[in-house]
């Protein structure tokens, strides 16, 4: 029940947005956001309301575990799953 | 495997003892299992699963009280659908709608909002449940229904608070846990202060959780970590979402509306603090000022372990109804119910007994 997902605004009026979701638009509420957000941003998505804006680029001693684990898995090319990975390493190109 | 789960065997074998991991968080639970993480992290790192399922704990009560409301005249009740099934004492919201009861599902509460703009002539009642994650919504819901004048709706506040019922299971005598895989979106909203007391006072490392494999992955060995150690810290793994100070924005914002009250968790009990009702202040969206819904308590239903099973002291397969009289088609106890209820998602993915 709690899941949240990552969404993209592409649109923002007054305390709305309408945002993208996997390929579908959704209106959300902003009400309850705590940043100011802007088009092409993430938010975090629950029941019509954005709680909080993704943050793509946290340098921080997590990312530091991130690094650790991409760098052992970019070498030896055996990530358990793919995809969100490569994402991460995107992530992780962009703290640097 | 290499990698995190290898430095994850390192840890592992450095602590040289079984530990126990808790998840606190049901959307973690099913991560767990649709990832496959059991399968890469070594035999002696064993998860158990909280009483993180809003769902799973709503009492029998509320869900009796919901059933009421829709059978009112001139009501209408919305709720989010992963209600519908919960076993009332004596039928679920899905049985009472298919008998007639005025029931409608929506996504978000602004939709039940809608809803009571568009009929005015009938009272819309919103079954407000969910975490921390979830009543920042209903209070920016009913921002919004001040501001639109929207006298023919209410809400019946199921809410629950996280921390306490953790503060809870740590002060039963029969749990053991060495570590605990905090909540992300609940953490989103509440920051990581409220989980403070949980180094401090008890010495168990904990830490906020992402729900990607990878997240999953690198939060057991930051707990790990802490335990080889011998730290006791309140962690931030998800970092790209969380931050220590949550939303205050939000926060705040369920302040004006809500305050904490005990509450009664499913199979689990009375806890100190643990829920939200509306303040006096805002004592006209309450549903319960209108009618008089008090109910009788009534009992789980002999042998469903759900309460042993929310506070991780026993595991499904453990019950005896587990897969033959309770499945998610027929469940019997609410834990089988949400798709995020550990019996559910041990039915769904172990490959267990199907009959
Ligand atoms: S299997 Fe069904 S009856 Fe047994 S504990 Fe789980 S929900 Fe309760």
């Amino acid at each position: 029940m709690c899941l949240a997902i990552p969404s993209k605004i592409i649109k923002i009026e007054d305390s709305r947005a309408t945002v993208d979701v996997y390929g579908a638009q959704r209106d959300i509420s902003l009400l309850v956001l705590q940043d100011d957000v802007k088009i092409g941003d993430y938010v975090i998505v629950h029941a019509g309301f954005a709680i909080q804006k993704l943050q793509e680029d946290v340098a921080n001693e997590t990312l530091g575990y991130f690094n650790e684990y991409l760098r052992l898995t970019a070498a030896e090319e055996e990530g358990f799953t793919g995809q969100p990975a490569k994402k991460a390493r995107k992530r992780v190109k962009k703290a640097k | 495997m290499k990698g995190v789960a290898g430095r994850i065997k390192k840890l592992s074998d450095s602590i040289g003892k079984p530990v126990k991991l808790m998840e606190v968080c049901g959307t973690h639970t099913v991560a767990i299992f649709r990832h496959g993480i059991r399968d890469v992290i070594p035999k002696e790192i064993g998860l158990l699963s909280g009483p993180g399922c809003p769902v799973c704990v709503t009492p029998i009560k509320d869900v009796d009280a919901a059933i009421a409301i829709a059978g009112m005249d001139g009501c209408l009740l919305t709720t989010f659908g992963d209600m519908m099934r919960v076993p009332g004492s004596k039928q679920s919201l899905y049985h009472a709608q298919a008998e007639g009861a005025h029931i409608t599902i929506v996504y978000s509460p602004l939709d039940a909002l809608k809803i009571a703009h568009e009929n005015k002539d009938r009272k819309v009642i919103f079954f407000a449940t969910g975490f921390e994650t979830t009543s920042p919504s209903v209070a920016g819901t009913l921002f919004e229904a001040e501001r639109t004048g929207a006298d023919n709706f209410y809400i019946y506040s199921a809410h629950k608070i996280v921390p306490p019922a953790l503060k809870a299971l740590l002060d039963s005598p029969d749990l053991e846990i060495d570590g605990f895989i905090l909540p992300g979106h609940v953490t989103t909203i509440i920051g990581t202060q409220p989980y403070e007391f949980i180094a401090s006072d008890y010495k168990i490392p904990s830490v906020v959780t992402g729900f990607e494999a990878e997240d999953i992955l690198l939060s057991i060995m930051m707990l790990l970590d802490q335990i080889a150690s011998g730290r006791a810290e309140v962690g931030i793994q998800y970092t790209r979402v969380v931050k220590k100070e949550g939303n205050p924005k939000a926060m705040s914002l369920v302040d004006k509306y809500f305050e904490p009250c005990d509450a009664n968790w499913r199979g689990i009990g009375v806890i100190p603090g643990s829920g939200l009702k509306l303040r006096e202040s805002a004592g006209n969206w309450d549903v319960t000022r209108i009618f008089n819904l008090e109910l009788p308590d009534s009992e789980e239903p002999k042998a469903c372990l759900c309460g042993q099973v929310l506070r991780g002291i026993r595991i499904p397969t453990d019950c005896r109804l587990f897969g033959k009289a309770c499945t998610p088609e027929h469940p019997v106890g609410a834990c089988m119910v949400s798709t995020e209820g550990s019996c559910a998602a041990y039915y769904k993915y172990s490959g267990v007994i199907r009959h």
